[in-house]
């Protein structure tokens, strides 16, 4: 039990604990892998991501010249690849520097640590979120500013979903995405600097302009933060499966059941 | 009476090893009762902290099969399953002699923190606040001062940062004073410098072990995270304030 500084056990993964510490970042890593590399798939495709009324959220909003008339913005004509990886920056951004996925990509793919109370790599060398590439977290509020843009669109794009040729209607595929519309929200709703920004760096309410209604504001995302893990492994899961369903209306693999 | 098998460490910083002791256990008995059996029956030389044994002193922490605990609070059934018990001193800190470590960069650390200082008083008593306006600031005020964050946080107990790195204990205290809504200090420098925020990667251990449930991570080091975020890394916000000083 030598070592520098208390009885600490330097060693990757050294650690007294009995208890099967390694399967919630195994989990995590499976998970997020999982996901990850079907979006990666999904956005690379360019294709079966439209059956009208249906946008695949991955691709909303579709913004190259290649989108389908009924659903494009802009029209980009200079990009010649899939419509959705110009707006991947954005979601990966926001999903990548977001305070919950930290957690879980550090512990799950960085090791850093794999668990409380368990050996990790890296030494004295560690630099944490101080220099490149982690310093980049600090700008999670500006992929929060933009993905408001991206979360009006799918909004937009989710109403589009119930109007279908012969007028107002409802189908599997446009619950399915008022569905995935509702988690993105949930997750969007609790982002940590949304919360901030809102009403958390206010210390005195009763001191500040409008200050009742910025504590009302960071109330609310307060309910929604304080379950932020669970809304962001439910919006990620759910944005997987509309995509999935959508791929396989448009490929005439299924029938999108039409309720009314 | 059951018997269970206790292996505690004994011995200083540089050297030591653990030692089995086999304990009579009775029903509803917490570590700290297991330690003080071993004390008073087997090795009345076992060093050991402890003082109210009701989980509000924070003096008997320890780790217990690994994992950080207040020794008091900690339940030998809960490891019915687990069969020896490991107990270890906390790993973040310089053992002093078996259970008992040094905890004394922690009040260094606290001294760093630039001191609450309240705005001018708005009324002939004091201060008026409402509830709703100290709630951020009471969740912190109630931390015990148990060091089980200090020493479950992978940014000291592993790469060993004690001198950069205040530790999510003193990161609970300064958020107890900055969102307290009669301070006036501005804590944003220490965070940043002194204060060692940025070696916080959220790995969110400090708020998993904290015996008083203090959401440290999300209600304390992530609101900080972001305030620093404000006066140093967000370009909107410079721009702002440099117009607003000309």
């Amino acid at each position: 039990m030598e070592s520098s500084v208390g009885t600490r056990q330097d060693g990757f993964a050294k650690t007294d604990r009995l208890d099967r510490w390694w399967l919630p970042p195994l989990s995590v890593f499976v998970g997020l892998s999982f996901f990850g590399a079907y979006a990666t798939w999904a956005v690379i495709q360019g294709n079966n991501y439209f059956v009208d009324p249906y946008l695949s959220p991955f691709y909303s909003p579709c913004i190259a010249a290649s989108c389908p008339e009924s659903i494009r913005f802009l029209g980009i004509a200079w990009w010649p690849f899939s419509p959705a990886i110009l707006m991947m920056g954005v979601i990966l951004g926001f999903r990548g520097t977001c305070y919950y996925y930290r957690k879980a990509y550090y512990r799950a793919y960085f090791m850093d640590p794999p668990a409380c109370s368990v050996g990790e790599f890296r030494g004295e060398n560690y630099k944490g979120e101080n220099s490149f590439p982690f310093i980049i977290q600090n700008l999670h509020r500006y992929f929060l500013y933009a993905s408001i843009v991206v979360w009006l669109f799918l909004t937009y794009d989710t109403g589009h979903a119930f109007f279908f040729e012969d007028g107002f209607g409802v189908g599997l595929g446009s619950i399915v995405l008022l569905i995935n519309l509702l988690l993105l929200s949930g997750y969007w709703f609790g982002c940590h600097s949304l919360r901030h920004l809102l009403g958390g760096n206010v210390d005195c309410y009763s001191c500040v302009l409008g200050g009742n209604v910025r504590y009302k504001a960071w109330k609310g995302v307060t309910w929604f933060n304080k379950k932020h893990m669970n809304w962001a492994w439910f919006s990620l899961a759910f944005v997987c499966l509309t995509d999935f369903y959508i791929r396989l209306v448009a490929m005439g693999a299924i029938t999108d059941p039409r309720f009314f | 009476m059951a018997k269970r098998i206790f292996e505690v460490y004994r011995g200083h910083e540089q050297s030591g090893q653990l030692e089995s002791y086999t304990v009579d256990v009775d029903e509803g008995m917490v570590i700290l009762d297991a330690i003080h059996r071993i004390q008073t029956e087997q090795a009345p030389d076992l060093a050991v902290r402890w003082n109210c044994k009701a989980g509000k002193c924070g003096s008997c922490s320890a780790e217990v099969n690994g994992q950080p605990k207040l020794t008091c609070m900690t339940r030998i059934s809960d490891y019915e399953n687990e069969g020896t018990i490991t107990i270890t001193p906390m790993k973040a800190f310089p053992v002093i002699k078996d259970l008992v470590t040094d905890v004394s960069q922690n009040y260094a650390n606290n001294k760093a923190i630039p001191r609450f200082k309240p705005r001018p008083k708005d009324a002939e008593d004091g201060w008026r606040m409402k509830q709703h306006e100290v709630e951020k600031a009471q969740e912190m005020r109630k931390c015990i001062e148990c060091f089980l964050c200090q020493d479950v946080c992978h940014v000291l107990r592993s790469h060993s940062k004690h001198e950069e790195f205040v530790g999510p204990a003193f990161l609970v205290r300064t958020a107890g004073y900055s969102m307290n809504p009669i301070d006036n200090e501005d804590r944003t420098e220490f965070l940043k410098e002194r204060g060692g925020l940025g070696y916080c990667n959220i790995t969110k251990c400090c708020t998993e072990v904290c015996p008083e449930h203090i959401t440290i991570t999300d209600n304390a080091i992530i609101p900080l995270k972001e305030r620093v975020v404000d006066r140093y890394y967000d370009p909107l916000k410079s721009l702002v304030r440099l117009i607003r000083r000309k």
